[in-house]
């Protein structure tokens, strides 16, 4: 297997379909079909392929794995490098995984322009890939900010009434930040010679240049995650953005930012890193807090999930920054966590938006009395966004508030405290929509589930109690990888003279 | 002798030749004969390109160090030939349902562009002047070549007066230098500041004056601000053939000047005009990103949409690095594809034979003209600077070219502008893709204008499959500039 160029058939494949689908020629009812099923059959062949990934990615190493390399722009030195290890493999499963789930959920709900949304959705998948494999920091470049495109079109064309603001915010806010990274990515390339990824990890860059570069990533990074307070963008995204726009978003977009934090800042920059670590700390219980009492008062379903996202990505900066084993580890671990869970509850969402095209929770109620498999599945999911035990979330909360713990006492206990308000909002949620009497007229009529909604669910579900009652097939994938990279900012600490930048705070 | 440096200066002799040629055919024959006078001069544009391409060997000075031929002046020249001969095809129909056809347009055009290979070349300033003023001259009579039209001509009046005057100022700044430093040739200049600076003096205070007025007048040609005003007038009055003509080879070939003149004689110097070009290149990509959020009009929008991007094409310029030199090559010969390929679509901007200049009227574009649509699109994405899109490449250059010359002010306020400009494009966007559709436009556009669109389209979008040749060629020909 080893021969194939896994990665780039992985990332490139959806071009394909995307090849196809503009050959589609005939009646729009026609074409609206066929293109439903070019991109179905493209997405589902492709997450098959990722599959080869799993199965042949070797456990217990930190290395990077089914590496290609080729030329790009000689004159600089950038090739086309992908590869993956432990950080990054599970993310492009998630991509592949999610996208096939997105057009099946797209599948009534889309009627117009069937063709070029899923154009959109294709080439969305081959970037979202593209970027996690990335081994090079130009190539990562070109993928993290060419999602901006898809993105704007899906939300704009597609998207809710406030459509168009939504769109021009989120492209907007992430582009703001982007160039950013783009400045600091051109002075490291001057200072280091070279963008390839596995040189600039084992690179020291001097103290005087770090801070300066860490701002610059974090400018770019903390829109994506999105990190208090430059998280405004989000809810109205999610809002306005079609169902399965949402679930991506939510899904891989937000996960782009920890990745970046992960890969970038903390193993490239471990002193500035250190240096700004309780500054990320107080952001990261800010979002935590704030958002989840924000959440508490909102009335629109969608926008609720939206700040709720923010708190739960809250624990991922806090967790990257411990740099400790399990705090690491419960990041990671709670992003693809994330991934799932607010994918899923985007996609719940969606279902009653399909049948009644409302978002308003006070415009819902006592739906367990004709959706008895609805309000289930959403159990399952609000219970995995709490974070209950033998659910994925879980595991996430307990590593990351295990890694604060050994850090900070009181950032663990301000995290913790975010997890009951993360308990009190989803109940709230559940309440307000799934019980209570069924009074409202055009609810009495309202259908369960139906076979295709079941399809999109059933793997979800099973990926959420997988995760959560046997999370070691997932954490023997990352630990190696984690590992290393905690050893090479420990190493790179201590050649610095023990982080001096860091001396500049008052003891902590 | 004599010989050699004809043959260094064939494309320009063939091109004169050609011009004065068809300059006759179209005196005998009359206006009738205006669209092969047409078809003739981009086929004679297509010889002198290929001329100019094939005959790597005949670099090298002629007639004294007037004319200079280097591995840049080849590049520039081609970038010139490709934007004249893709406008001169684009304006046929244009001028075909105006009834204004003229066999004196195509003639003109030849001779502008000329003009411009003549600027390219230039080793002295004297062949400066020359060059600059064949194509001004040129120019001025296009602006207003639809002289039954108010606008045209108001567009012509102004450019003239304006160019007139910017002419004078760069004649002025090279009267003084040829007064301080004694001699007019670039290489003798050049030789005279390496001195001053291996005796380790201040350049005299004339020098300095007129390497400012100097820069000024080239300032007005490429449209940097403070010496843009003239831009949105002529852009917008101009017949739209003649925008798209302006916009792009002019613009190349004074980049290319511009580039000359401060690498070249005053490279020494660079601490004299550095401060100088950082200043009118944040002024032009802050005003070029503002000033456009507001413009209805498309034409205006591209006048300053293009007063940004020789903004960031300054930015490698300000560099002063070969590095500089590489990614100024590279914005410009990204810019003319962009620039091609979007006034092809404001030509085919048509509803009831009435041509559209309004950017509203762009609304709907994916749902009634899905193919322009895209094209348009990727246009403006890539003029954003969006990757994959080959606009981002630029951009990467110019900021590159800035970060290694510790530019980092300018560097920062260039990407934050850039993201104000990125609104504007974004708007056509949205107006074409979010919006419900009016009056569709007419249909067809002809075959030229579709493979124009397409090619431009396609070269825009996959120019990050293989980048290696342009950039590879832009790297020679900014080392070959150095070297010389």
């Amino acid at each position: 297997m080893s021969s194939w160029p896994i990665l780039s058939l992985v990332t490139f494949l959806p071009l394909v379909g995307v090849l196809f689908i503009l050959f589609i020629r005939g009646e729009p009812d026609v074409v609206a079909r066929n293109a439903r099923y070019v991109a179905l059959w493209t997405s589902l062949i492709t997450f098959v392929v990722s599959l080869s990934l799993w199965i042949g990615f070797e456990r217990g190493t930190a290395d990077f794995q089914f590496v290609e390399k080729t030329e790009w722009i000689p004159d600089l030195g950038i090739s086309y490098h992908m590869g993956v290890d432990g950080i990054s493999v599970l993310f492009v499963l998630l991509s592949t995984l999610l996208t096939p789930l997105c057009v099946i959920a797209s599948w009534e709900a889309i009627k117009v322009r069937v063709k070029e949304y899923m154009i959109a959705f294709l080439v969305l998948e081959t970037l979202m890939v593209g970027m996690f494999c990335a081994l090079d920091f130009m190539v990562f470049y070109v993928f993290f900010e060419g999602v901006l495109i898809p993105m704007f079109l899906i939300i704009g064309i597609w998207g809710g009434e406030r459509r168009v603001y939504a769109a021009f915010k989120f492209f907007l806010y992430t582009l703001a930040g982007s160039v950013l990274l783009l400045l600091a990515l051109l002075a490291m390339y001057y200072e280091s010679g070279t963008t390839d990824i596995p040189t600039l990890l084992a690179y020291d860059f001097p103290q005087a240049m770090q801070p300066w570069l860490w701002l610059a990533f974090f400018a770019s990074f903390a829109v994506k995650v999105p990190m208090w307070p430059v998280h405004t963008w989000l809810p109205d995204a999610h809002v306005e953005a079609p169902t399965a726009g949402s679930v991506i978003l939510a899904g891989v977009l937000l996960k782009m930012g920890g990745y970046g934090f992960l890969r970038f800042s903390l193993p490239m920059l471990p002193d500035a890193s250190l240096f700004f670590t309780p500054f990320v700390f107080a952001l990261s219980i800010i979002a935590i807090i704030y958002t989840s009492l924000v959440a508490l008062a909102q009335e629109d379903m969608k926008k609720l999930i939206a700040y709720s996202s923010v708190a739960h990505m809250g624990f991922v900066t806090l967790g990257t920054f411990t740099a400790t084993q399990q705090g690491i580890e419960g990041a990671l671990f709670q992003m693809l966590s994330h991934g799932v869970v607010s994918a899923a509850l985007f996609l719940i969402v969606g279902v009653v938006y399909d049948r009644l095209h409302t978002r308003l929770i006070e415009r819902y109620g006592g739906l367990v009395e004709r959706m008895p498999a609805y309000a289930l599945t959403f159990m399952i999911f609000m219970l995995a966004s709490v974070g209950l035990p033998g659910t994925s979330g879980f595991v996430g909360e307990f590593l990351v508030l295990v890694g604060i713990f050994q850090v900070s006492t009181w950032a663990a206990l301000l995290a913790a405290s975010g997890m009951i308000l993360g308990a009190a909002y989803m109940l709230y949620l559940y309440r307000r929509v799934i019980f209570g009497t069924l009074v409202k007229a055009d609810l009495k009529a309202i259908l369960d589930v139906n076979r295709r909604e079941v399809l999109v669910f059933a793997p979800l579900v099973a990926l959420v109690f997988w995760m959560g009652l046997y999370p070691v097939s997932f954490l023997e994938i990352f630990s190696a990888s984690v590992t290393n990279l905690i050893a090479d900012h420990e190493r790179s600490l201590a050649a610095s003279g023990g982080g001096s930048l860091a001396a500049l705070w008052p003891a902590r | 002798m004599i010989a050699d440096d004809l043959m260094i200066v064939l494309p320009e002799l063939l091109l004169a030749g050609l011009a004065t040629l068809l300059l006759m055919f179209g005196v005998f024959r009359g206006n009738r004969s205006t669209p092969s006078v047409l078809m003739l001069s981009v086929a004679g544009l297509a010889v002198v390109f290929a001329v100019l391409v094939l005959r790597p060997g005949a670099h090298g000075d002629a007639f004294g160090g007037l004319f200079v031929a280097d591995g840049f002046a080849v590049f520039m020249k081609a970038l010139v030939l490709i934007g004249s001969a893709a406008t001169m095809i684009m304006s046929l129909r244009y001028f075909e349902r105006k009834q204004a056809l003229r066999f004196e347009y195509p003639v003109l055009m030849l001779f502008a562009t000329l003009g411009m290979l003549m600027m390219i070349s230039a080793g002295d300033l004297m062949s400066l002047y020359l060059g600059l003023e064949l194509q001004s001259l040129s120019l001025y009579v296009i602006a207003a070549f639809r002289r039954d039209n108010l606008r045209s001509t108001e567009a012509g009046l102004k450019y003239f007066v304006l160019g007139a005057l910017s002419s004078g100022m760069l004649l002025y700044g090279a009267s003084m230098i040829y007064g301080f430093s004694g001699t007019t040739s670039f290489q003798a200049l050049a030789a005279v500041f390496a001195e001053t600076m291996v005796a380790g003096e201040a350049p005299s205070v004339g020098l300095v004056v007129g390497l400012v007025f100097l820069i000024a007048g080239l300032a007005f040609k490429v449209s940097a601000v403070p010496f843009h005003m003239w831009t949105p007038d002529v852009y917008e009055g101009a017949p739209t053939p003649v925008t798209a003509f302006f916009a792009t080879a002019p613009k190349i070939a004074a980049m290319a000047l511009f580039v000359r003149v401060v690498m070249g004689p005053f490279g020494d110097f660079v601490g004299q005009w550095q401060q100088i070009l950082v200043v009118i290149s944040i002024a032009s990509m802050v005003l070029g990103a503002l000033a456009a959020i507001n413009q209805t009009n498309i034409k205006r929008l591209m006048a300053y949409s293009s007063i940004g991007h020789v903004g960031y094409a300054l930015v490698g310029l300000a560099a002063g690095t070969e590095a500089g030199v590489h990614g100024v090559i590279v914005y410009m010969a990204i810019y003319l594809f962009m620039n091609i390929g979007t006034f092809a679509c404001i030509l085919c901007m048509r509803r009831k034979d009435v041509m559209l200049e309004g950017i509203d009227d762009l609304k709907g574009l994916s749902k009634s003209n899905p193919l322009m649509a895209l094209v348009l699109a990727i246009f403006m994405f890539s003029m954003a600077g969006i990757p994959p899109l080959a606009g981002f490449f630029g951009k990467l250059y110019v900021f590159l070219a800035a970060i290694e010359s510790g530019l980092y002010t300018l560097a920062v306020v260039g990407v934050l502008s850039s993201v104000v400009g990125a609104f504007y494009y974004l708007r056509i966007v949205k107006l074409m893709y979010f919006d419900e559709p009016g009056e569709s436009f007419d249909q067809p556009v002809g075959g030229e204008m579709v493979v124009i669109l397409v090619g431009a389209g396609a070269a825009i979008l996959l120019f990050f499959v293989f980048p290696a040749p342009l950039l590879d060629g832009a790297a020679a020909a900014a080392a070959a500039l150095l070297a010389g």
